[in-house]
């Protein structure tokens, strides 16, 4: 049995009924890592030691007869923006290139309780500004499926990393697709939940109002699986909210269920139009018609306001940004200049060799849509243009269930193709960015490959707090897909 | 010269004396080693999100109420941007669009009773402090600070002269110590005031340009910075020159004020609505059950005392400086004391002996209990005042029950009529000249015999009894 082709559940299984130990587990994936990284570059940094030292532990807990969930000694990699205490968490950038968390993250923390086991930190966009993994100051991730090609972003370390067997889960961080893009391009499962559900506490921040935590897997279940960990109101986020904890244990694990019947899908006819690859398109379609054969009722509706997403989006991103990143000045932590004079130097020297391209071009940007004078101009109406969108959103789905489209206009892109042109990377969120602007949860699911043999995403979006709807459709359509 | 007229307004901001931080549980207690009252959050880590401690908020709506504000239903915090690494996130949580409190005002009497109004109240949290060692040419931060609780209490521009400036800021000084919500210390910096001045003619309706001055540790900094600047101000125009919209610091010891930046320098903070906290919604009932803890204020406690309490004016407005003077006042009057002899022992002694010591009226320990029964063990004679003080003193450092304290010291007057007659016989018979002197007219002898008599009864006896024996045994 070769352990890395096991699903996460699987082999969970196997570590609770002792077929498998975790350590023989935790050998596996690292073997894979050694065999993978010098072509791939999934991660900033691995961590082998730490690792056999926790498979120890989880080990010790099984064998004492400890009550563990499904995914106790389970080998897991951790997006490189979540704060591993011990365990050097860089965002991909030179900033932070020697950054060691004094404390774990609630999500982190949450794995480590369940007896998950940390492989290390997987690659990404500098600080999460970019949607091909290409901004990292670690080098370039490459996608498993063509190496000439990008794994998308910002999460593209994670789900190279889950594609190419290198773990058996990730957690991703999503802004503006940053879990779902990359999902799609790497063939692997993603999942963005409802903001305020998946604490953000130990996520070092890029747009506070937008991102959160979400899980990465081979599959629907696996996913399933792990968001339920992680999900929950915790006291240290105030954006936590109460909802999310009136889901009983189980419950997403329990809407595993192949049933699709009466469930009402809607289709943005703007995700359909111009832009949208034509291969991606027919795969879409494809899908929906398949959830249309088992029951569904599907039908396509317009979305109003559509063409100021992406600006909107990234004015409040880099707003947000712009002050988030304030705090790498070189005086606590992370990188300083090695020569400067005086404060104002060290500050200006530091943030000009510490940062890279994108992020200083986010700064600046949302630093000049701030400044006064301007503030009304662009923030503000870039928040009126989000509560829009909500509205927009809220309409939706008083209608539909669910709304269907393409997880990204494209598969995935040649190395550097898309960097010389910033404002087609930024178009290329157009599809993902409504569920981080209204704060519902969606997932990306594959749905067959384009000419290239490339993978393409199904992207499904619920209303808020309507993970459970996600889960059940995403691995109806899983198991319909396959027969 | 032409009649100017002098117009400010201030920004003070005060500590608010919470235990811990006003976005995470640090302690907020002062000394202890740099850094030693941090956490990822107050330190600005990475991923470090802000969680609001809601004491902080009753305590600011609390001295909103107090000052006559309305209290907004919906309040939000902004983060304000800038640079400096006392700073640790490079931005400050504060309020800008949506304060707490807006549109009080408070009631001052300087030659007459006037109010100056509130614009607003707004939460904040304090920066860290940082250390220069000169020798080594470096820098050192001290988080310990950062993130205590600050509230700012913005007034409109409605004081005219150094004098109203000091009634205001002692009626909000009061005021907020009457809460109990901040000591409100000038020189410890718990209590910090900016002033804006600018002057104009007299009968001129448009405010003339104002100036910010900052760095005043005391009210006597304040009244000579107004002083200075007002005369700056009107020697600029008088001059046909124009006063800049600056930023300006006052040096105490210089006893003048310099530029610390102008207009073309003021820094652009790019406020946005802080995106790490939910709006805070303040319903009806919250700001009755704040409004319902609301102490008895100075000025209506003035009032009550004029009415229920035989005492001076003077004496009113000592006790009623401090609450907690106030407070140990009441109550020992409430436990059948006389409120003159009550309102003497804390204006007398515990004052004398507070400055002594060099406390806080504050700090005074003094249970009501044990004062109600020093005043009776006097009335009673079973001490004398003598006695009483050295007991009082006691009292104050180690608040002991001084009925307990007389007996097991000896200190009560046991002396009975006969044995003292017995001492004060010996005494004049000891002391022939002084004697001798009485008789001849020099009364002052008098004193002398008694003080004799006390001496001899080791402060034992009743000096009003020595008196009526000497006085029968003298002139008989």
């Amino acid at each position: 049995m070769d352990i890395n082709e096991l699903s996460a559940l699987e082999l969970g299984q196997q570590i609770q009924k002792k077929e498998i130990s975790v350590k023989e587990a935790v050998e596996a994936s690292f073997q894979k890592i050694e065999e993978k990284e010098p072509t791939l570059n999934c991660y900033v940094t691995t961590d082998y030691e730490g690792a056999l030292l926790q498979a120890e532990a989880v080990q010790d807990r099984i064998n004492r007869g400890e009550r563990m969930g499904a995914l106790a000694g389970v080998p897991i990699a951790v997006k490189d923006n979540i704060c591993t205490k011990n365990l050097r968490t860089t965002c991909s950038s030179k900033m932070l290139y020697n950054f060691v968390p004094t404390y774990d993250s609630e999500a982190v923390t949450k794995l480590k309780n369940a007896g998950l086991i940390i492989l290390g930190k997987t690659n990404m966009d500098e600080f999460g500004m970019g949607s091909t993994t290409e901004t990292s100051y670690y080098g370039v991730t490459k996608n498993p499926w063509d190496i000439t090609r990008v794994p998308g972003g910002s999460s593209g370390g994670s789900c190279a990393a889950v594609a190419a067997k290198e773990t058996f889960l990730a957690l991703g961080t999503d802004t503006g697709g940053s879990i779902r893009q990359p999902s799609a391009f790497c063939g692997v499962t993603g999942l963005k939940p409802t903001y305020g559900t998946v604490s953000r506490y130990g996520l070092i921040a890029y747009g506070s109002s937008l991102e959160q935590i979400g899980p990465i897997g081979k599959n629907v279940s696996d996913c399933a699986a792990l968001l339920e960990l992680i999900y929950g109101r915790d006291v240290k986020d105030s954006t936590s909210v109460v909802e999310c904890d009136a889901s009983p244990d189980g419950s997403f694990m329990g809407m595993l269920k192949e049933d699709v019947r009466g469930l009402r899908i809607g289709i943005p006819k703007e995700f359909l139009a111009e832009g949208l690859n034509e291969e991606v398109k027919a795969s879409v379609l494809k899908a929906a018609h398949g959830f249309e054969e088992n029951g569904a009722i599907v039908e396509e509706f317009s979305l109003a306001n559509v063409s100021y997403a992406i600006p909107a989006y990234y004015i409040i991103a880099s707003c947000e940004a712009s002050s988030n990143l304030g705090r790498y000045d070189g005086v606590k932590y992370g990188y300083r200049s090695k020569e400067y004079q005086g404060l104002t130097d060290m500050y200006r020297k530091s943030r000009t060799e510490g940062f890279g391209t994108e992020v200083k071009r986010r700064i600046m940007l949302g630093s000049f849509a701030l400044s006064s004078g301007y503030y009304e101009a662009y923030y503000l109406k870039a928040l009126k243009a989000r509560t829009l969108m909500k509205q927009e959103f809220e309409k939706a789905f008083a209608k539909y269930d669910l709304i269907l489209g393409p997880t990204a206009p494209t598969t995935a892109m040649k190395l550097g193709e898309n960097l010389q042109d910033p404002i087609q990377m930024y178009l290329g969120d157009m599809d993902t960015i409504f569920a981080n602007m209204t704060g519902c949860p969606a997932i990306s699911i594959p749905c067959g490959m384009d000419s290239k043999g490339l993978p393409i995403g199904l992207q499904l979006m619920a209303n808020c707090f309507r993970e459970d709807t996600l889960i059940q459709a995403a691995y109806a359509y899983e198991r319909f897909s396959e027969a | 010269m032409k009649e100017y007229e002098i117009v400010i307004g201030l920004e003070v901001h005060v500590e608010l004396a919470t235990k811990s931080k006003i976005f995470c549980g640090c302690s907020t207690a002062f000394g202890g080693a740099p850094n030693s009252h941090t956490c990822p959050v107050c330190t600005g880590m990475p991923g470090s999100l802000p969680v609001l401690n809601k004491k902080v908020v009753e305590y600011a709506m609390a001295v909103g109420l107090a000052t006559n504000c309305a209290i907004s239903p919906q309040t939000k915090f902004d983060r304000k941007n800038y640079f400096y690494p006392d700073n640790p996130q490079d931005y400050q949580i504060s309020q800008l669009y949506l304060p707490i409190c807006r549109d009080g005002f408070v009631e001052i009497d300087v030659e007459g009773k006037k109010k100056v109004g509130i614009h607003e109240i707004h939460m904040e949290e304090d920066a860290g402090k940082l250390i220069h060692d000169e020798t080594k040419d470096c820098s050192y931060v001290d988080y310990n600070r950062a993130g205590v609780p600050l509230i700012e209490i913005v007034s409109k521009p409605d004081m005219r002269s150094a004098k109203e400036v000091i009634a205001y800021l002692e009626k909000l000084r009061i005021l907020i110590q009457y809460l109990g919500v901040s000591d409100c210390k000038l020189q410890e910096g718990s209590m910090r005031a900016d002033v804006n001045l600018s002057v104009r003619l007299r009968g001129e309706t448009e405010y003339g340009t104002r100036t910010e001055m900052k760095n005043l540790s005391s009210f006597k900094a304040i009244t000579r910075a107004v002083d200075y600047e007002s005369k700056r101000q009107i020697a600029l125009l008088e001059s046909g020159q124009v006063v800049e919209q600056e930023t300006r610091r006052w040096d105490d010891e210089k006893g003048a004020s310099f530029t610390m930046r102008s207009k073309e320098d003021a820094q652009d903070y790019r406020y946005f609505p802080e995106p790490d906290l939910l709006p805070l919604l303040i319903d009806h009932a919250w700001i009755e059950t704040i409004k319902a803890k609301q102490p008895e204020f100075r000025d209506e406690k003035i009032k009550r005392y004029q009415t229920e309490y035989q005492i001076p004016e003077y004496d009113i407005l000592i006790l009623t400086e401090n609450k907690h003077t106030a407070d140990i006042f009441e109550a020992t009057v409430a436990l059948g004391a006389n409120p003159k002899k009550v309102s003497n022992w804390i204006m007398g002694e515990a004052l004398r002996l507070l400055k002594e010591s060099e406390k806080d009226a504050k700090d005074l320990c003094l249970t009501p209990a044990h004062l109600a029964k020093l005043i009776e063990l006097v009335d009673k004679r079973v001490i004398n005042n003598t006695t009483a003080k050295e007991v009082f003193e006691v009292m104050f450092h180690e608040d002991v029950d001084p009925e307990k304290y007389v007996r097991e010291h000896g200190l009560k007057m046991e002396m009975e009529d006969g044995q003292l007659e017995d001492m004060i016989r010996q005494v004049i018979e000891d002391n022939p000249q002084s004697v001798e002197d009485y008789r001849n007219g020099k009364k002052k002898a008098m004193g002398f015999l008694v003080g004799q008599t006390m001496k001899a009864t080791k402060g034992k006896a009743d000096p009003a009894a020595i008196n009526r024996i000497l006085s029968e045994l003298l002139d008989n």
